[in-house]
């Protein structure tokens, strides 16, 4: 039984950190014609990229699905929030702190989730997370301020900030990267040089001895244990890397934006996060990233979408048409952007469970004369009991 | 004492909700392996069943006001009303369990059709597959439930017959003072009914001998030549006729609202995981004990000394549970494991 899995060469690597790095860096140029190259949208492109990216790394690569990450979004989010409150605006230690504390409450939700597998470790993550939000909301308010979510204010002590005598201004500081404001366009930069080095660790782990141990695990994990290998330091270090990639971009978020809300924690947020990775492709690297990037392009034009810009859209078509397709076409866009991320939810997991990057393989397949080699099966996750 | 009382009945009626949703989760779990998180919107269509009668019972004409002499008064009233006052009046007070008689038939051509068009495609997918399909159904349902509804609550009376309050009190000798809504009791015994109903129905019947039969182990009863498959569908349709019942007359308690689903939801497969996949009596247990358990945990003595623990009990006896034993309270060997 042969498999047509070839491990991608060193110098292809690189090639692709390369074209990667240079695609992200020049998108301000080439999303022009999309109309995204305003850079909030930029931003939230980077950001939900390096979220998804971490994704992968649990689920392409273990097979685990883990509806908690949404939980990790926001711890890392607060931490960096109250990083700017407390010590200082510039950014580099709220990422730090970020990074560190997500990876702490993973490793606590990790430790105990992952003693299952499959769908209980599913549902024990979604519990996690729901109890996260609902602590978030309600008890822990004296440090996450509830529903009107943590925000700067003048009167924050910020200790390091008053101890290098940076002057306290009027208004509200932004957050900063030692003296560069971290908003617009220079936070988009920000944003695309860690998603390029976020990725680039990412690369490195799955094609590292530990992050083939991962795919052992997601093929046959019983196997795994029968021949030696302990199985659950691999897992929970994967859950942790996972987790500080989403602290990552939850504090990424409170930079380009400081303020943390509740809502993020929700586990509906992690079932998005879990559809940019799909849609991207599971297990490939570029994959999540384009499925973040599409998600978020897609909510952004079709939410922003009225019934004016509809009926401006449909002009074209005969009075009585106009109005029936204004109707129909108008449930999917403004408010009823939901409908439109389940309905590809939906299409998504039911034509093309590999996501785009499979498409991109079989359009390549029917392109190329070559080898048609059977494809490899897609790996479906064997849990680890048995009995 | 009355408190707890009235805690332990309020934690059964949650429960019972839970318990009904989580047995047709189990239902499907057990027999068809699919997880299907769109469980929570069969929940949901069904209490907008009992909505959507309302509104058509409730089309209005307007009719001359005989009370106000000031002035020419006019006041809506139902058509049913103006035009039989007795019946006409009676039906529409009764219009919640009036609704069952429309939530069965349409509940059942929902699973049925759910289960035809996308649920059968998806036996052999890996369950992350069921869950993010099933999923993204859930929240295209409630979308345009959403749309079509609004996204208010729309509150529902119990019928005027059972609008007060059960002196329970005294039943139980615990006092006079002490009484508990009719339409909740109501509620309990009418979940009873149905969960006897299935119990039964999988006991007695040789469809049901079939049902359990292939829950143990399917693959023998297809080795048997017992074509299950078939069955699955109907078993399906089953499962959302029980959610769906249980959303029609939950409405009084709880106004209907497009994301009850959702929230539904995660509680009930929390309940189906404590109970123990693939156990029915499991299912229901650990609904009334987690929802008993809510109750407790929001009774203001327990939340001042340890806040907030009203909202996360539950989801923290699931994680003591599944530590503890991992197959939750009723689980068998094997299920959800392949």
């Amino acid at each position: 039984m042969s498999t047509h899995v070839r491990t991608p060469s060193a110098t292809a690597d690189w090639i692709l950190m390369v074209l990667f790095a240079a695609a992200i860096l020049t998108m301000p140029w080439w999303l022009a014609p999309f109309g995204a190259n305003y850079p909030d949208l930029m931003q939230k492109f980077a950001i939900y990229g390096v979220f998804a990216v971490g994704f992968n790394l649990l689920f392409g690569l273990t097979g685990y699905l883990s509806f908690g990450h949404a939980a990790f979004l926001g711890v890392g989010s607060y931490t960096a929030v109250w990083c700017f409150k407390l010590l200082t605006m510039n950014v580099l230690p709220a990422l730090a702190a970020s990074i560190v504390v997500a990876g702490v409450f993973a490793f606590l939700i990790g430790f105990v989730s992952l003693r299952r597998s499959g769908i209980y470790f599913s549902i024990l993550t979604l519990a996690f997370a729901q109890m996260s939000y609902n602590l978030a909301y309600s008890v822990l308010t004296p440090i996450t301020n509830g529903e009107t979510g943590l925000q700067l204010s003048l009167s924050d002590p910020r200790v390091v900030d008053a101890a290098l005598g940076t002057e306290a201004g009027r208004s509200l500081p932004s957050t900063t990267l030692f003296g560069i404001k971290m908003s617009g366009i220079s936070g988009f930069y920000f944003c695309a040089v860690v998603l390029i080095i976020a990725f680039f660790i990412a690369l490195r782990i799955t094609r590292s001895p530990f992050g083939m141990m991962l795919k052992a695990i997601k093929s046959n994990q019983t196997r795994m244990k029968y021949t030696g290998f302990d199985t659950r330091p691999y897992l929970i270090w994967a859950f942790v890397i996972s987790g500080m990639y989403a602290g990552l971009a939850g504090a990424l978020l409170s930079i380009t934006d400081p303020l943390a809300g509740a809502e993020r924690m929700q586990w509906t947020a992690s079932g998005e996060v879990v559809l940019m990775t799909i849609l991207g492709g599971v297990g490939t690297m570029i994959g999540p990233v384009l499925g973040a990037a599409l998600i978020k392009y897609l909510e952004n034009i079709f939410s922003a979408i009225n019934n004016q810009d509809l009926t401006r859209m449909l002009s074209f078509l005969p009075e009585g048409l106009q109005d029936f397709a204004i109707s129909t076409v108008g449930l999917f866009v403004g408010d009823g952007w939901h409908l439109t991320l389940g309905l590809i939810f939906m299409i998504v997991v039911i034509f093309l469970p590999g996501g785009i990057m499979e498409g991109v393989r079989r359009i390549g397949r029917l392109f190329s004369r070559g080898d048609r080699g059977s494809p490899a099966p897609r790996a479906h996750p064997m849990p680890a009991e048995q009995s | 004492m009355d408190a707890i009382f009235l805690q332990v009945l309020n934690g059964l009626d949650k429960g019972a909700a839970y318990a009904l949703i989580a047995l047709g989760l189990t239902l499907v779990f057990g027999t068809l392996g699919v997880v299907n998180f769109a469980h929570g919107a069969l929940f949901m269509i069904g209490a907008f069943c009992a909505v959507t009668l309302e509104k058509v019972l409730t089309i209005s004409t307007k009719v001359k006001d005989e009370s106000i002499t000031f002035f020419d008064a006019y006041k809506e009233v139902p058509i049913l009303e103006a035009k039989f006052p007795v019946v006409g009046g009676f039906i529409v007070d009764w219009s919640v369990p009036f609704a069952i008689l429309l939530a069965v038939p349409v509940m059942l051509i929902v699973g049925l059709v759910m289960e035809r068009g996308l649920i059968r495609h998806f036996y052999n997918r890996p369950h992350a597959d069921q869950i993010l399909v099933t999923f993204g159904l859930a929240i295209i349902l409630q979308e345009v439930i959403r749309h079509y509804f609004g996204a208010n609550p729309i509150p529902q009376l119990a019928p005027d017959a059972f609008a007060g309050a059960a002196p329970v009190g005294e039943l139980f000798g615990l006092g006079k003072s002490i009484v508990y809504p009719w339409w909740r009791l109501i509620y309990l015994a009418f979940a009873a009914l149905i969960i006897g109903a299935v119990f039964a129905f999988l006991q007695f019947t040789t469809f049901g001998m079939v049902v359990r039969a292939g829950m143990q182990d399917r693959e023998t009863v297809g080795l048997l030549g017992i074509n299950i498959q078939r069955r699955f569908t109907i078993v399906f349709g089953l499962a959302a006729v029980v959610a769906g019942l249980a959303g029609v007359m939950y409405t009084p308690i709880l106004p209907p609202n497009y994301h009850m689903g959702m929230d539904f939801l995660v509680l009930s497969f929390v309940v189906v995981v404590v109970g123990g996949m693939g156990s029915l009596g499991g299912a229901v247990l650990a609904g009334f004990l987690l929802g008993i358990l809510q109750s407790f945990a929001s009774m203001t003595e327990v939340k001042s000394i340890v806040p907030g623990i009203d909202q996360i009990i539950i989801y923290l006896v699931a994680v003591v549970v599944l530590l503890v034993r991992p197959r939750g309270l009723m689980g068998r060997k094997g299920v959800m494991e392949d």
